[in-house]
């Protein structure tokens, strides 16, 4: 069966005054029909350009290569008019702040309907309708009197349902949802995650959940795939990773997840150190300089993806946990 | 500083503004060296003749037989003339007005302020004009009128760099270690007002000469037996189909000027990196 | 949203009335009076000409009868053009200056806009730096100097058009000077156009409306448009003043009998009433300009107005 969106050998690039960033360095993942995978990593890590990438958002100046396919065909090189064909409707993705991300001087009614409008050549008031539906699907409460209304006289839950509900109009086969918490008060977060879980048991659609937060990214995802300057270094069923991490870093983010349960901790703990610039040159493992577990070999060899203790367990690491 | 002189050199468009505008001042100094036409002298053998290299009048002549080149050089001159004196009026007190709002901020600040703002909705240089009619046409009065125009948008960039640099830390650490004022001004405060003071100036000039030329252009401005390129410009306009070149010439040497004084203004902006803040 | 434009209007009102105000007590305060002539008249016939034109009265007096004769539209009787009054020759000369400003500004801004968004979808290609070039060249050169090149190019070599002259109803007359007084506002709302485009373009809700898969020309028209021109509002009222400033110079080259022409008549001929007279109506049509930009505004972001 094709998976629902292949990325396969990945290089995203600018070009700036002081060289070349590479935002994504190399990176390989395929998400399968009705399959949510989570994709954490700090920032700069690349995880938003690579979500860029399967969008087809990519600026201008963007250098390129690898692939993207989504249900089969390549995003990387289409044309804005098939882009525009799939985008919105079938491959759809939400954004970290609501508030920026939705037009300020239009009515929400409106930015919902003409997605219809656009993409199911629907009659305006047949699409005020189906927004209307939308709405209610999220639980928006009101949906009537919202439709009228203007993204800042909304709250930033509600604005969020509405970037949601206005993500599925269409009934999407994937759904890139970057940061969709991070501009959230904590109890709203919860609600979100459970708007998106209510959606994908309705439906078939597959999910790409994209964090900062392995907490949030927990209570959602089937896989995980776990994001370092620009690469891959883990990827694991989601019980799995979080049970038996491989990835020195990946336990490190494991650590940072306050936890109800455990011990109380005097401080929280946190990764000492950060990322390396996106416009260095690579030279053994990113992590190396941060990692307790570094050896002389970690500064000079990259660590390359490979099966770690189980077949849908891969790790890059010289001296990942289990070894 | 380097930064500056490196973006500077990159717009070559700004490169040769500034090279024809020395040229063009040049010029105006040197020139009547190399003509002797007295811009009064009326030479009834040779009226209204088109632009020759040879002969006596280079650039032509007008209505009245007097040579252009020398005439087109006065008006230059002229137009240079009052457009700096006037640009120093202008900036002189929208420097200090500037310096003080900002200096003072709070409510003196808000109030001056709101002065700036009820004067650039009005249409200032109607009230010049009006002032003119009553007034009389003095050329110093001239010189006040028009710079009196000029002042807004300085004062406004000047009291904006004034605000965001008193509340700098230096100037606590100054006024701690028991600095008076005026040192305060001047050592701190003016050194960080120079680059957009310097931008802005440049751009002030052009506005002025441009306001200098339209008023003489009416008939308002300079008067009789002198010349700006303004009254050139007008009696050329009224000769427009007989004898073109009386129009051509002053008319080509102002827009060049002005376009010269605004690309240098964009790039010097654009070299120090000011923005309207 | 109704408080917040009657707030506005209030300020306005004091404005035009200090406006008034100045202007009448600078014509008293003036050196000479209006009737200062090369030969000196009689100072029987001076009297009589002061208590005809009610100069004779106290200051007080006079203003109170200007405000009095300005409430009903009366601007007082014109000095020079001793058979007419200011509001008759106002009202001659309005509806030609109307027209031509309007045809101006629009002009101004039915190019400009179009220009600048193309420029800025283009950006730093070589169409982009060409209008932006062009842009710079007019801004810097001012109508009295394009109106007479182009009356030279398009009337004496060509033939096209008319250099001057006026008749009533006639748009070849007006083609000229509308486009030298639209030039300048021209290129000064297509650089803000392409500025401020270029920096919406980047912000998230564009991005979003792309991820939406809408196509290029609603994301402009609908997405981008309306926070685009706030810039461009904010310059209405400057470019009226422009225009305004430019109509002066362009009524007199061109010949038409528009209320610029009058006033640079009336300046030359020092007629104090007629000048006070149309400096009052620029700055009233001026205050109501910014009045109309306020409300647009509010328009173009709903977050405006709104009783925050």
């Amino acid at each position: 069966m094709t998976p629902t969106l292949a990325i396969d050998a990945l290089r995203v690039g600018f070009d700036s005054d002081g060289g070349t960033i590479a935002a994504v360095r190399e990176v390989s993942l395929n998400v399968e029909p009705a399959e949510c995978v989570g994709l954490v990593g700090e920032s700069g890590s690349g995880k938003t350009q690579l979500c860029m990438a399967a969008m087809g958002l990519l600026p201008r100046g963007a250098q390129v290569s690898g692939s993207v396919r989504f249900e089969g065909r390549e995003i990387l090189a289409a044309s804005p008019r098939d882009l525009n064909r799939i985008r919105g409707s079938k491959l759809t993705m939400i954004f970290q702040d609501p508030m920026t991300s939705l037009t300020p001087h239009l009515k929400i009614g409106v930015q919902l309907a003409e997605v219809l409008v656009i993409h199911a050549q629907m009659s305006w008031r047949d699409a005020e309708r189906a927004a209307l539906e939308a709405l209610e699907r999220v639980r928006v409460p009101e949906p009537a009197r919202r439709l009228r209304q203007y993204p800042h006289e909304l709250s930033g839950g509600m604005r969020q349902r509405v970037m949601i509900g206005m993500s599925l109009l269409c009934d999407p086969a994937l759904l890139i949802a970057d940061e969709p918490t991070t501009a959230l008060d904590v109890t709203v977060q919860a609600q979100i995650i459970d708007v998106l879980r209510t959606m994908r048991a309705e439906s078939r659609m597959a999910i790409v959940l994209v964090s900062h937060d392995l907490g949030v990214v927990a209570g959602l995802a089937d896989r995980i795939l776990v994001m370092y300057a620009g690469r891959v270094v883990e990827s694991a069923s989601a019980a799995l990773l979080l049970r038996h991490a491989e990835h020195p870093y990946t336990a490190a983010l494991l650590k940072c997840v306050p936890s109800l349960l455990g011990p109380r901790l005097e401080r929280m703990a946190s990764i000492p150190g950060s990322p390396p610039a996106a416009a260095g040159i690579e030279v053994g493992c990113a992590f190396a300089p941060r990692c307790p577990r570094a050896q002389p070999r970690c500064q000079t060899e990259r660590p390359l993806l490979r099966k770690a203790s189980g077949p849908p367990h891969q790790v890059a690491c010289h001296y990942p946990l289990s070894a | 500083m380097s930064g500056a002189v490196r973006r500077w050199r990159a717009n070559p468009a700004a490169v040769a503004a500034l090279a024809v505008i020395a040229a063009l001042i040049g010029l105006a100094l040197v020139g009547p060296l190399f003509n002797p036409n007295d811009i009064r002298a009326l030479d009834w053998a040779n009226v209204a003749t088109s632009p020759s290299s040879t002969g006596a009048h280079w650039f032509g002549t007008d209505r009245l037989g007097r040579d252009l080149f020398a005439r087109t050089l006065e008006g230059t001159r002229v137009s240079l003339t009052v457009g700096l004196v006037a640009s120093l009026i202008s900036l002189t007190i929208g420097i200090s007005y500037g310096a003080v709002a900002g200096y003072l901020g709070g409510r003196a600040d808000q109030l001056m302020m709101r002065f700036i703002e009820v004067l650039s909705g009005l249409p200032l240089v109607f009230f010049v004009i009006f002032l003119t009619v009553l007034f009389g046409r003095s050329p110093y009065f001239l010189f006040l009128a028009i710079g009196a125009v000029g002042w807004l948008t300085m004062a406004r960039i000047v009291r904006g760099q004034t605000l965001s640099i008193r509340r700098r830390e230096f100037i606590e650490a100054a006024v701690a270690s028991g600095a008076g004022p005026v040192r305060i001004v001047v050592k701190h405060i003016v050194p960080n007002l120079l680059g957009p003071v310097i931008v802005y100036a440049t751009l002030t000039v052009p506005q002025i000469i441009l306001f200098e030329s339209f008023l003489s252009f009416l008939g308002l401005g300079i008067q009789e037996p002198h010349a700006s390129l303004g009254t050139l410009i007008a009696e050329g306009a009224g000769e427009v189909e007989a004898a073109p070149w009386i129009l051509w010439v002053p008319g080509t040497l102002l827009a060049l000027l002005l376009l010269c004084l605004n690309l240098v203004g964009d790039g010097l902006r654009d070299a120090l990196d000011v923005k309207e803040r | 949203m109704v408080r917040y434009f009657l707030k506005r209007l209030a300020g306005a009102v004091p404005t035009l009335f200090i406006i008034i105000t100045i202007a009448f007590f600078l014509i008293r305060a003036a050196p000479g009076g209006p009737f200062d002539q090369e030969q000196a008249l009689p100072p029987e016939i001076l009297a009589n000409l002061e208590s005809a034109y009610g100069l004779d009265q106290p200051v007080w007096v006079q203003y109170g009868r200007y405000l009095r004769g300005l409430a009903h539209g009366d601007f007082g009787p014109s000095f020079k053009y001793k058979d007419f009054s200011v509001t008759e020759l106002i009202g001659q000369g309005f509806p030609v200056t109307l027209q031509l400003g309007v045809m101006a500004l629009s002009l101004a801004l039915a190019i400009g806009i179009p220009l600048g968004t193309l420029a800025a979808l283009r950006h730093n290609s070589a169409a982009d730096y060409a209008t932006m070039s062009l842009a710079v060249i007019g801004i810097a050169i001012p109508p009295f100097v394009v109106l007479p090149f182009l009356g030279l190019f398009f009337g004496v070599y060509l033939g096209w058009l008319p250099v001057a002259g006026w008749e009533p109803g006639s748009i070849r007359h007006l083609v000229l000077p509308v486009i030298a007084l639209c030039l300048p506002p021209l290129a000064y709302i297509a650089r803000l156009t392409r500025g401020s485009m270029l920096e919406i373009l980047r912000s998230q809700f564009i991005r979003t409306a792309f991820a939406k898969g809408l196509p290029l020309h609603v994301v402009i028209l609908r997405h981008a448009m309306r926070p685009v021109l706030l810039p461009v509002a904010s310059y209405l009222a400057p470019a009226v003043a422009s225009i305004m400033t430019g109509s002066l110079v362009v009524e007199s080259i061109a010949g038409l009998p528009g209320i610029g022409r009058y006033l640079v008549q009336g300046a030359l001929n020092r007629d104090y009433t007629l000048v006070m007279g149309m400096v009052i109506i620029y700055s009233a049509l001026l205050i109501a300009m910014g009045l109309l930009v306020d409300l647009l505004y509010a328009w173009l972001d709903p977050r405006i107005g709104f009783d925050a």
